[in-house]
Order: structure tokens, then sequence, then C-alpha cells
């Protein structure tokens, strides 16, 4: 069973009934799902979730499900791997890197899809859909497959061709608009309301973003419950790095952990930084740009969840940084060279953005620190072609010797 | 009949200009303000455009020529 009892507006806090809706219709604010907690209550326990599955799902009752049938295609459960190589070249000792790049179709999406698919079919859709730069897009055409559903997935027509063919090959129809990203933008907010699917991220948004949260829940879990000092967290639209923090509290307030006194960081990267621009200014009041940066899954120039990530950076004592484009590969090379983890540039621009905060004293030696590691470093091969320079021989161990010298 | 929900952004140098009467009045759109903040710098607005689907498009593309930001209400439609 489940626990949700309402939709509610954070903007001016009306509620409305339970349906696919992600729009306030008073002040045009984001819905959220409202629990019911003291229902929730006496089926949460430590106990409760280590006999669950090894998936997102072990939290199934702290997710806005009602059915037992869920559209798993065995998302989450990532690994928690702790840092040392990285840790000891940043001065830091207690570094781990939640590793969410080795979800089924490679990046975190698969949480969220996961849920709002799982609804979708709760609420009798026969299609899902999404406007994607590349992650989302894989992830849905994933689920649906494995939902039997039919899915449409728009994307820039130049989108790179390996996130083109990891969607495509799951079977969806997929349509590539030639246009700019407002085009885009403005096409698929028609389509919402000219179609009755399941926009992933649009009508289904309430219940889609709540699989983020699961990302709180594994890491304090796979800590021994409890929270980190500090989290870094890439920023797109904000909505992953305010589930975090909803996930650590409502772990605290269910008895799951104690105290939370996590400070979270979030990253973008400089040339898409609508969240970190208002941060650096003082303003609750993000002003959209354009955007215009190497990290694609980032970029997000009018971010739904910007001002809610604004009071989780305040509520949480943490900070906001824009990464300078140039250090993204940078943060890629960095973590593969230390611990072997391949990331893209989302994830560039989470490593760069730890080191600034080691390098600046804001997280401290001893201190516990997750950088969370959303998609996978295959994605985005194009923008890292740079750094591979083989060494190029003819068949003899004399050429061999010539480009390697003494070794 | 078509209903659009944009937020619009001012500039300081438009703050104090009637765009959004013009917008209605010239395009033959009801506006309908949800939401609103303007202070000596930057004003925004959560509007509500109800309209032909065409004069909606025209409309919204002249207010952006203006130099106004135009930007869907929901935020970003398109996610990574």
């Amino acid at each position: 069973m489940g626990y949700v009892t309402s939709l509610k507006c954070r903007g001016c806090s009306r509620e409305t009934e339970i349906g696919p809706y992600n729009v306030c219709d008073y002040c045009f604010g984001p819905l959220e799902v409202v629990y019911d907690y003291e229902a929730m209550r006496p089926s949460i326990s430590r106990e409760a979730i280590l006999n669950g599955p090894r998936t997102m799902w072990r939290y199934k009752d702290l997710l806005p499900v009602e059915t037992d049938q869920v559209v798993d295609i065995s998302a989450g459960y990532t690994p928690l791997v702790k840092a040392d190589n990285l840790g000891r070249k940043l001065g830091l000792e207690q570094l781990y890197i939640k590793n969410d790049s080795v979800n089924p179709s490679f990046s975190f999406k698969d949480r969220v899809v996961s849920v709002a698919v799982t609804k979708a079919v709760e609420f009798g859709f026969d299609t899902v859909a999404c406007a994607s730069t590349g992650n989302l897009a894989g992830s849905v055409a994933a689920h649906a497959a494995r939902a039997g559903m039919k899915a449409y997935v728009f994307i820039p027509a130049d989108l790179e061709k390996g996130k083109v063919v990891g969607a495509s090959i799951y079977g969806p129809n997929v349509v590539a608009v030639r246009g700019t990203y407002d085009d885009v933008n403005r096409l698929c907010s028609e389509l919402v309301d000219s179609y009755h699917w399941a926009f992933v991220n649009t009508n289904m948004r309430p219940f889609y973003a709540e699989g983020s949260k699961t990302l709180g829940y594994e890491v304090a879990e796979q800590l021994g419950w409890k929270a980190p000092d500090h989290t870094v967290v890439p920023g797109a639209s904000g909505a992953l790095f305010t589930k975090i923090w909803k996930g650590f509290h409502e772990f605290l307030d269910l008895g799951v952990i104690g105290a939370v006194n996590t400070k979270m960081h979030l990253t973008q990267a400089a040339g898409c930084s609508p969240i970190i621009n208002a941060y650096s200014a003082g303003s609750a009041f993000i002003k959209p740009v354009k955007p215009n940066t190497i990290a694609k899954s980032l970029a997000i120039g009018n971010p739904a969840d910007g001002s809610y990530a604004l009071r989780t950076i305040e509520e949480s004592s943490g900070s906001g940084y824009a990464v300078p484009e140039e250090n993204v590969v940078k943060g890629i090379s960095l973590l593969a060279e230390t611990e072997g983890i391949f990331t893209e540039t989302a994830g560039g621009v989470v490593i760069s953005g730890l080191k600034h905060l080691a390098e600046t004293g804001v997280i401290k030696p001893d201190e516990v620190t997750v950088a969370y590691i959303t998609g996978n470093g295959l994605k985005t091969q194009e923008a890292v072609e740079e750094l591979v320079n083989p060494m190029i021989i003819d068949p003899t161990i004399e050429s061999f010797r010539q480009v390697t010298g003494n070794i | 009949m078509a209903i659009a929900r944009v937020r619009l952004t001012f500039p300081e140098k438009l703050i104090r200009e009637p765009l959004i009467y013009n917008l209605g009045r010239d395009f033959n759109l009801i506006t309908n303000i949800r939401q609103a903040n303007v202070d000596e710098h930057v004003g925004w607005v959560s509007l509500e455009l109800e309209g032909e689907q065409q004069a909606i498009q025209d409309g919204l593309e002249w207010i952006s020529n203006a130099g106004v930001k135009v930007d869907l209400a929901s935020g970003d439609v398109i996610d990574g």
C-alpha cells in the first residue's frame, strides 16, 4: 500500500487531489506529494529495509506508489566507494563516491523514471514520454520496454550519436527536433497539453522527483545508518539536490537515523549556472539563462526547483560553486585516474567542485564526504576525445622501445 | 482557444513599460497575473495567457523581441 494523501503546492500550500498534475492551478508553483507519515511509521525500520530487495525499491513504503507491481529494471543499490586515492590527493580522509553511473541505463535517472513509469501504469496511461538531452531518454525508453508501454522521446536533432543510440536501442519513437533549446522546450510543453501521455518529468513530476530520495536513503544506510557531514551534488533542475536532503530528513523523522548535520554543496558548470548565480548574488530569484556548457546533462536554463535548491543550501549551511568549463574534463580525468570510475561531464563538474571545496577548506580532512556521480562516462565520450593519445608503433620491439624509452 | 503559462523576466530598462497591457491589447489575449515581483533592478511575472494559439505565439515573440525573457512557468520541460 502507499501513503500519499494529496498533492500540495510548494509555493502557496494549496492542496489538490492525487493525479498526473505538476503545477498549481492557482499560482503555477510546483506540486509535491504529501505523505501520511504517521500511518507509514510502523512499516519503516532498519530491519524492514534490510529485508527488502537489493534495488531502490527496498524503500518502497517511502515512495509514492500504491502497487506492488513496480516497473523495475533493477535501478539503485549502487556502490558507495571509499575513495582513498582521490581523498589522498585532495587531503580528505573520509571521502566516498556514490557511483550511480552503474545503473541499468547508466545514470541516476533510472531511479526517478522507475517511480514515474510505475505511477503512469497506476494512472492508466499507455504511453510515456519525455524531452531529454540524453540520460532521461535512455531511461524512459528502457522502462517503457520493461512495462510494455509505448514511448516517445524528444531530443535535440544535434544530440551526440551515443546518446541517440542509447535511447533508440530499446525501441521507442525517437523524435529529433530541429531547432534551439527553447524551441524543443516550447514544443514539448504544447505536447503535454495536447496528448494524453505520461510525460515523466512534467505531468508526472511530483512522483518522478521522489525517486531521487533513494540516493539519500542509500548513502545513509551504506554509511552505517548515518548522514554524511558533506555532500557534493550536481545541479540541473535542482530537484536531485533537494530530494537527497529530503531523504536524509525523512529517515531522521521516522527514526531510522540520528541527527542530520549534513552540509549540502551544489555544483553547476559555469556555462549554465542559474542557481549558483542567484546564490552568489544572495538572491532568492532564479534568473533563467541560455545554456552554453559542455555538461549537457546539466544544461537546464530555467530550473524548475532552483529556488528550492537555494533553500536547501541555506537550511543545511551548505554552499554552491560554478565550475569553470575548462575544469570539467579535468574532473573526469581526476576521478578515472585515481579511482577507476569513468563518469560523464556532470561527474566532472562534481569532482572539480569537490576539489575546490577541499582546497578552500570548506570540507575538513576528517569529515565524512559523499560526492554523487550520476552518469556514466561512455555517454559523453566526445567531451574527452582530446585525452585519447595512444602510442602508435610498428609491430617490432625496436619501435616499442623507441616510443617508450628506458622503462 | 489556447492557454499558455509563462514566466516573464523584465530587465531594468523595461520595468516601467506597460508591456503586458500592450500584449493583451495588440494580440487580443486575456492576461492573468498569478505571481509577480518587481524591484528597481528586475521584475518577473508568472502569467497565464488565453487566446488563439497563433496569437499567443506571435505575442510571446513580440515581447521577447522587446527584450523580455520568456520561459515556461513550470521550468524547463527538457531534462538531462
